[in-house]
């Protein structure tokens, strides 16, 4: 800051940060760009700008000897994402796998979340909602290998079921349900159990009076308050496992999902990658405008 | 207003676009026409004071400084000889290295075969002048003038080490012990869902191997040169093993857990991930099959862009140099590139046990090398598979 403006005899000038404050209080429009500019310019470069990237990086190609990306316009690599029967079959599995780790949360967060809102003294909610959370204090690999161990041949699963003429899945599509459930059932749970918690009890009384079976309070009272919640934990759990590509290739056995088909050709064919990584985009876009449709979005 | 909006996005998305199109292009890339051209670059004239520090690119293993385990250390020394403090980021893949050194960020580089001639071709990196290193004198003549080190008789590195994929078994579960990879690729095999491969588009080579010997009718002479109906035969072999995998590893970490807990019981192997399984207990052991095998020769490059060239002289000096050779083939499990290194090893056997001087077992190891469109092999009527098409192959093979 320029010292000869505040030299000036006999006038008690106002500190700079004053004149900042004062001048942002007289133009409130560029106070609100002062504060938002940040964060826009990171949605727009980091999430929008990426993204426009990888468009067009995926109507690339690249030279087949140098592996340099080579910026020439055409649709070579969508065609062989259609033709080749390998792609639409792998982007179909990622599908059915984030469906299913969705379907299984869901499952399991319901009877959790209504428990840790409803039924458990509300002291000790605070240390349940610790309890859902901790698994996500332990690195992610860690877990997933973890996994490998429980789920090997002669692993801990094989000697629990053993007895009960069970055995592990093995590695392969199931464990990789299995091991996404795991990972990402707290993303589920949490916004459930916000659901649960801000539906008054006397509902499920009323219900009852009224003469509801369980079921029945569970279909037409308890469901739909609930439902925005979890079709908010949905997004979360549907968007995880259609990325992941770790878990896959740890306990995946012979599996692939899309992600590996990625990260496959992410350094040696980037354009193509880039024209797979639009797949789970594709699919994403259609999950949340079907999610909007049923107006669950509006309610949360 | 609204369609005012819209115009906005659309604008600046546009322009995200053109930013994104003005860095995309990384120039380079010489594969025009028949045979290929390297860019033509000078290879440094004297030897210079060193810049006081050395930016590396490595396979795990290769670069050891203490840091992992006190006893095996052959940087520190050279640290202090040269003044070159040595900073090292680890390639997790051939294809992960040509990435990293076509950053501009590294001095020199550890490249495989199936990563040097690319590196080349685009000009990464430079060829090398052998009279600034006086080591390179002692190495193998096995070794030196190579096709992944050497074109149009220019040198572009100094050869570190080689290795073969071996095949690996549990000794308690197979019986009698493989001496052919037809105990992995044969449909009619015992250890059916216990079978494990390596994850990448270079075990195509692999099959291809094994094809050389059981259907000599192809007429595959080198692996890595393929045309259309050689490469199906090898893809048909692959499909058909698929049905005898468990899993096909790329971690070592992985496969040695897979192997302790039997949920695969053989499978191609490198020598160090053998032996850290006995290590931990598992009864294995390695073969190289009678057929022959797929295998590495490593080449410490230059990088074109190289700040700390003087530096990356005296480090590929120093890693050829017998004491650190011997210690780095020691520890990764390889057979070492200075033939002085033999008298160096902890364990005298070591040259013997890994074969560095039997020119006769490592010519039936076929190095890993770039598939390129112009057949290796030298046959011009045909074209061969590249490497793109190899790993497109691969990805589709893998998701049938």
């Amino acid at each position: 800051m320029s010292t000869t403006e505040v030299a000036e005899p006999g006038v008690a000038a106002p500190p700079p940060s004053r004149r900042v404050s004062g001048f942002l209080h007289r133009h409130p429009q560029l106070q609100l760009a002062g504060l938002l500019s940040a964060p826009m310019l990171w949605l727009v470069v980091a999430y929008l700008g990426a993204l426009a990237a990888m468009f067009i990086t995926a109507l690339w190609t690249t030279d087949p000897f140098t592996n340099d990306v080579v910026p020439v316009l055409n649709w070579d690599n969508f065609r062989q994402l259609v033709t080749d029967p390998a792609y639409p079959r792998v982007a179909l599995r990622s599908v059915v796998v984030a469906g299913l780790v969705t379907l299984t949360c869901a499952v399991i967060a319901l009877p959790m979340g209504f428990f840790m809102a409803q039924v458990v003294r509300p002291r000790w909610r605070g240390w349940l909602v610790v309890a859902v959370l901790t698994p996500l204090w332990a690195s992610y690999l860690v877990k997933v290998y973890a996994w490998r161990v429980i789920l090997q041949s002669d692993g801990v699963l094989d000697s629990v079921l053993g007895p009960l003429g069970l055995s592990s899945p093995g590695f392969g599509l199931s464990a990789i349900v299995i091991v996404l459930t795991y990972l990402w059932l707290p993303y589920m749970i949490l916004p459930v159990y916000a659901g649960f918690e801000r539906m008054p009890g006397s509902y499920v009384e009323a219900s009852a009076d009224l003469g509801a079976r369980p079921m029945r309070t569970f279909r037409s009272v308890m469901l739909p308050m609930v439902f925005p919640a979890l079709v908010a934990g949905s997004i979360f759990t549907f968007s995880l496992s259609l990325g992941d590509y770790i878990t896959a290739q740890i306990v995946g056995g012979r599996t692939q999902l899309i992600g590996n088909v990625v990260y496959t050709n992410i350094v040696l064919n980037r354009p193509f990658a880039a024209a797979v990584a639009t797949v789970p985009v594709a699919v994403m876009v259609l999950y949340l405008i079907a999610v909007r449709r049923t107006g669950a979005l509006d309610n949360l | 207003m609204r369609a005012l909006r819209t115009a906005k996005v659309a604008a600046a998305l546009a322009a995200f676009v053109l930013v994104g199109a003005a860095c995309g292009d990384d120039g380079g890339g010489t594969s025009a026409g028949g045979k290929f051209i390297p860019p033509d670059l000078p290879a440094m004239g004297t030897l210079g004071p060193g810049e006081g520090e050395v930016n590396l690119v490595a396979w795990a293993g290769y670069v050891e400084d203490g840091s992992n385990d006190p006893a095996v250390d052959w940087v520190s020394d050279f640290e202090q000889e040269t003044g070159c403090q040595v900073n090292v980021q680890i390639g997790n893949t051939s294809d992960e290295m040509v990435q990293l050194i076509k950053s501009g960020q590294y001095d020199a580089v550890s490249a495989s075969g199936d990563a040097s001639l690319r590196l080349i071709a685009a000009g990464d990196v430079e060829p090398i002048n052998t009279s600034l290193i006086p080591n390179y004198k002692d190495v193998f003549d096995g070794l030196k003038d190579k096709p992944w080190n050497t074109v149009n008789g220019k040198n572009y590195g100094v050869p570190h080490g080689r290795g073969a994929n071996l095949l690996m078994w549990r000794t308690d579960q197979v019986t009698p012990a493989p001496d052919s990879w037809g105990v992995v690729f044969d449909p009619n095999s015992p250890y059916k869902g216990k079978v494990t491969a390596y994850d990448s588009p270079i075990y195509i080579a692999d099959a291809a191997v094994y094809l050389m010997a059981t259907k000599p009718d192809l007429g595959i002479t080198d692996p890595y040169a393929l045309d259309d109906t050689q490469f199906n035969a090898a893809l048909d072999l692959l499909r058909q093993q698929k049905a005898l995998v468990g899993e096909y590893w790329s971690d070592y970490l992985k496969e040695v857990q897979a192997f302790k807990s039997g949920d695969s019981v053989v499978g191609t192997t490198w020598q160090v991930i053998a032996n850290v399984a006995q290590g931990e207990g598992t009864k294995v052991e390695v073969t190289l099959p009678k057929e022959g095998a797929t295998g590495w020769s490593d080449t410490w490059m230059v990088a074109t862009k190289a700040k700390n060239k003087n530096c990356a002289y005296m480090w590929l000096n120093h890693i050829i140099s017998p004491k650190a050779n011997a210690a780095v083939a020691e520890y990764f499990g390889e057979a070492p590139s200075n033939k002085l290194a033999c008298d160096e090893t902890a364990d005298p056997n070591h040259c013997a046990v890994f074969h560095a001087e039997d020119e006769e077992y490592f010519s039936r190891v076929h190095y890993w090398t770039t598939p390129i469109e112009q057949c290796l092999d030298g046959r011009t009527d045909v074209k061969c598979k590249n490497y793109a098409e190899w790993t497109q192959a691969w990805t589709s093979l893998r998701n049938a």
